[in-house]
């Protein structure tokens, strides 16, 4: 497609025809040849419109007919059955090199990208031409970590990468990722290479990997995609993307990107007009005035308000703006953990009492909510009516309010938007945008004959939270000696060698009963980076990884990641990116031998129908457990270049041993400690 | 091996943890290990009855036999009930003397971990 019309100087035909290494034409100049090498051995150029149409004379009375398409000769068939040689360089600014100017001007610091032939003109000008400097190349060894990666990255920098892959195996790998950044609302510039041309591209594995619209494969949990044709299109396409994927709500995008629009010269007339447009961030969308005034109206009235954050806080002032809504209503927080809303030494964190103040709540404020019904309604998987138990959490006549920009973006096939929850006052808006109106809503509405009454609730708030706390330590204690080491023990071992660090908790996707929200001190937006959003397993190593990169950048954050055993075989070539990009982070393997959550599931059901569990020669069901043979994830660390030790199984030895790995990391490499664990 | 059973046998009988079970004999804490871990309570409880977000703690100081049996035969919530065909009396009363023999952990109090 964008091979038509290059504006390249075109050469003549061969007249010697096709040399003993195949046809003797470059893929640029063989459109030419081919038009005009094809009628002068036929016929001549002036009867060539007419042969194709107008019968000619016979040997007989009836005129012949002439075919209906002209033969080619021994060159063109050889051109259209041989392998293309190599393009010879271009004469003009290659289209690569264009692109490269373009994606400098939006300061995106990495790509992250498995190496493929169909980005290969992009990958080169970004290496040479732009070298290898924002975007630096950052080598990954399979697309879902990229991915990954970008997500982690931005959720520790607030700042979008540039995924690079093949448009069809390639962003097949991928998909998982983009749909995990898709639900947890984060942004990622995915180009994806084909080559259009069926007629030039290369047969065998580019043809297998070209595809009409590659995009479609991830259009429905990507923001906006696109493919350009032209270099002006893809400067325009390259902005808007970026654009479109940071305003809120956060989501991917995606950018096919033809591999002859990489590797062809800029065209005459585009070097005369062709522009870089300017990004201008994009205002997030708020809740309406008169929406907001209400649901301040009902806030400030109410005599057991809560309120509850998913991904309410995008930013560190989010966090911020949510503790004085907090305060100024001396109102409770229940943090659902999608980001790190509310710290939990703050005595209106409330999330260990959630269920006691939902089913008391006169009034909910629900923030960025991935999923409101289950906020306010329990289920109940016990297979009751074929469809397990629904439950209302809340009183009758409890008023709901909601703050979401997710409807902006909802589509229909996957089902990310949860179950339907009416609400009273429902505000389709980004809830950060719109907490500082509502704040100060809030502080207006509030009559001042109950500014006595709020202090009074926030002093029972402050006892409630010293109470919750003691429960919670006493809870922490149980098992405490036990080996295979409780999950709690690992968390507070952890957090004893890096609480005096600024430490980020960049990942925990093994499902450790929430003990570092509920122990460590979770103070600063990026102490906790919450999980993957769409709880696609394999997210949490590269999410980790990419967060630790964004981390040693900023400089100063201790990276932390707890590394569930699953999730890291998903993909574990990503230890070996940290390792050859110098990123530190320390990795502590929750390893508890067991696709956990499957494990309880085939139990359920296996109770559900009065049969016993296979475990056959494992401890849990067939099919879920990860033993026999029990995988040495310190070797396979080690292998990659990783700081390691483990497996450790008594607890007595995870302090020292965490300390040493500690060093390891501030002196700027990974590290990883196996541990065997309890199941959660 | 041999010596672990001895002294899970000694610290049921210590503490006077040997429950009567429906056909009369004695309850087996170590058997009953054995039988927490084999039919899954371990999943959701943890190898030491600890509790997790998954499942509430079950020891130490586990609660009422009979209440035990009544949830594990009865409940309707998320864990599904253990019917007597998938899980004897016999065997549901030698878990509840593994749950027993689960000593006390440390006072939380005295845990510096625990207290930063």
């Amino acid at each position: 497609m964008a091979r038509k019309g290059s504006g390249q100087k075109q050469s003549g035909p061969n007249a010697n025809g096709p040399n003993a290494n195949g046809p003797n034409v470059s893929r640029r100049n063989f459109m030419a040849g081919v038009a005009v090498a094809g009628a002068a051995t036929a016929v001549s150029p002036p009867d060539a419109a007419v042969a194709a149409t107008a019968p000619v004379a016979d040997t007989g009375d009836t005129p012949a007919r002439r075919p209906s398409a002209l033969r080619p000769n021994a060159r063109m068939v050889a051109a259209e059955t041989g392998i293309p040689k190599e393009l010879p360089k271009s004469h003009g600014p290659d289209g690569s090199d264009f692109m490269v100017d373009v994606i400098k001007t939006l300061n995106i610091d990495y790509v992250v990208s498995n190496p493929a032939s169909s980005f290969r003109a992009l990958h080169e000008s970004l290496i040479d031409y732009g070298g290898n400097k924002k975007p630096e190349f950052i080598t990954c060894t399979h697309e879902e970590s990229s991915v990954g990666m970008a997500h982690g990255y931005f959720k520790a920098t607030g700042k979008p990468l540039m995924m690079l892959c093949h448009g069809t195996v390639g962003l097949q790998h991928a998909t998982m990722a983009i749909y995990n950044a898709w639900c947890d609302r984060v942004p990622v510039i995915v180009i994806g290479g084909t080559d259009l041309d069926a007629a030039y591209r290369a047969p065998g594995v580019p043809t297998y990997h070209s595809a009409l619209d590659i995009n479609a494969l991830v259009r429905d949990f990507t923001k906006w995609d696109d493919q350009p044709v032209s270099l002006q299109h893809f400067a325009q396409s390259m902005v808007r993307a970026y654009k479109i994927a940071m305003t809120p709500p956060h989501e991917p995008v995606m950018i096919a990107l033809d591999l002859g629009l990489q590797q062809e010269a800029m065209k005459d007339h585009e070097r005369q007009s062709i522009y870089i447009p300017k990004y201008v961030p994009t205002a997030p969308p708020q809740g309406d005035s008169g929406a907001v005034r209400e649901a301040a109206r009902l806030l400030a009235n109410a005599e057991r308000p809560v309120i509850v954050a998913d991904r309410a806080a995008r930013t560190a002032k989010g966090t911020r703006l949510l503790i004085e809504l907090a305060e100024t209503l001396q109102a409770p927080v229940v943090d659902q953990g999608a980001r790190m809303n509310m710290p939990n030494t703050h005595y209106l964190n409330q999330t260990a009492r959630t269920a006691a103040l939902i089913n008391n709540a006169d009034v909910v404020i629900g923030l960025e909510l991935s999923d409101y019904w289950a906020t306010v309604n329990s289920f109940v998987d016990n297979g009751a009516d074929d469809i397990g138990i629904n439950e209302s959490k809340i009183k009758p006549g409890t008023k709901l309010i909601g703050i979401n920009a997710t409807p902006l973006v909802t589509k229909s096939n996957y089902q990310d938007f949860q179950r339907f929850q009416v609400l009273d006052v429902d505000m389709v808006g980004d809830a950060e945008a719109t907490l500082p109106a509502l704040i100060e809503a809030v502080k207006a509405a509030i009559p001042n004959d109950r500014k006595a009454a709020l202090e009074k609730r926030g002093e029972a708030l402050k006892k409630a939270y010293a109470d919750a706390r003691d429960r919670t330590r006493a809870a922490a204690a149980v098992a405490w000696d036990a080996g295979p080491v409780s999950t709690a023990r690992l968390s507070m071992e952890i957090y004893n060698q890096i609480k005096d660090l600024d430490f980020s908790l960049v990942s925990s996707s093994g499902n450790v009963s929430g003990w570092p929200n509920r122990l460590w001190r979770m103070e600063k937006h990026h102490s906790w980076l919450g999980s993957s959003g769409g709880s696609g397993v394999g997210y949490g190593a590269p999410a980790a990884v990419g967060a630790a990169l964004g981390n040693r950048d900023i400089g100063g954050r201790f990276s932390v990641n707890i590394q569930s055993d699953g999730d890291l075989m998903y993909a574990p070539g990503v230890l070996w990116t940290a390792a050859r990009h110098k990123i530190p982070i320390l990795s502590v393997m929750h390893n508890n031998r067991g696709y956990h959550q499957e494990v309880m599931h085939v139990q359920r059901l296996a109770n559900r129908r009065n049969r016993v569990a296979m475990l056959g020669k494992d401890r849990s069901p067939i099919g879920t457990s990860i033993e026999n043979p029990d995988i040495d994830y310190a070797g396979l660390a080690k292998s990659m270049g990783y700081w390691t030790a483990g497996p450790i199984k008594d607890p007595d030895q995870l302090g020292p041993t965490i300390k040493k790995a500690v060093e390891v990391v501030k002196a700027g490499e990974p590290a990883l400690i196996d541990v065997w664990t309890q199941p959660r | 091996m041999q010596s672990r059973r001895v002294m899970l046998a000694l610290a049921a009988f210590a503490a006077g943890m040997v429950v009567g079970n429906a056909t009369g004999f004695a309850a087996s804490a170590e058997k009953g290990k054995q039988l927490f871990l084999k039919n899954g309570c371990w999943q959701c409880h943890g190898e030491r009855g600890q509790g997790a977000v998954t499942g509430f703690k079950l020891a130490p100081d586990p609660i009422p036999f009979e209440t035990l049996q009544t949830f594990v035969r009865t409940t309707n919530r998320n864990m599904p009930p253990y019917r007597e065909q998938i899980l004897s009396n016999d065997d549901l009363a030698d878990i509840y003397a593994y749950l027993q023999s689960i000593p006390k952990g440390p006072d939380p109090k005295s845990i510096p971990l625990l207290n930063q």
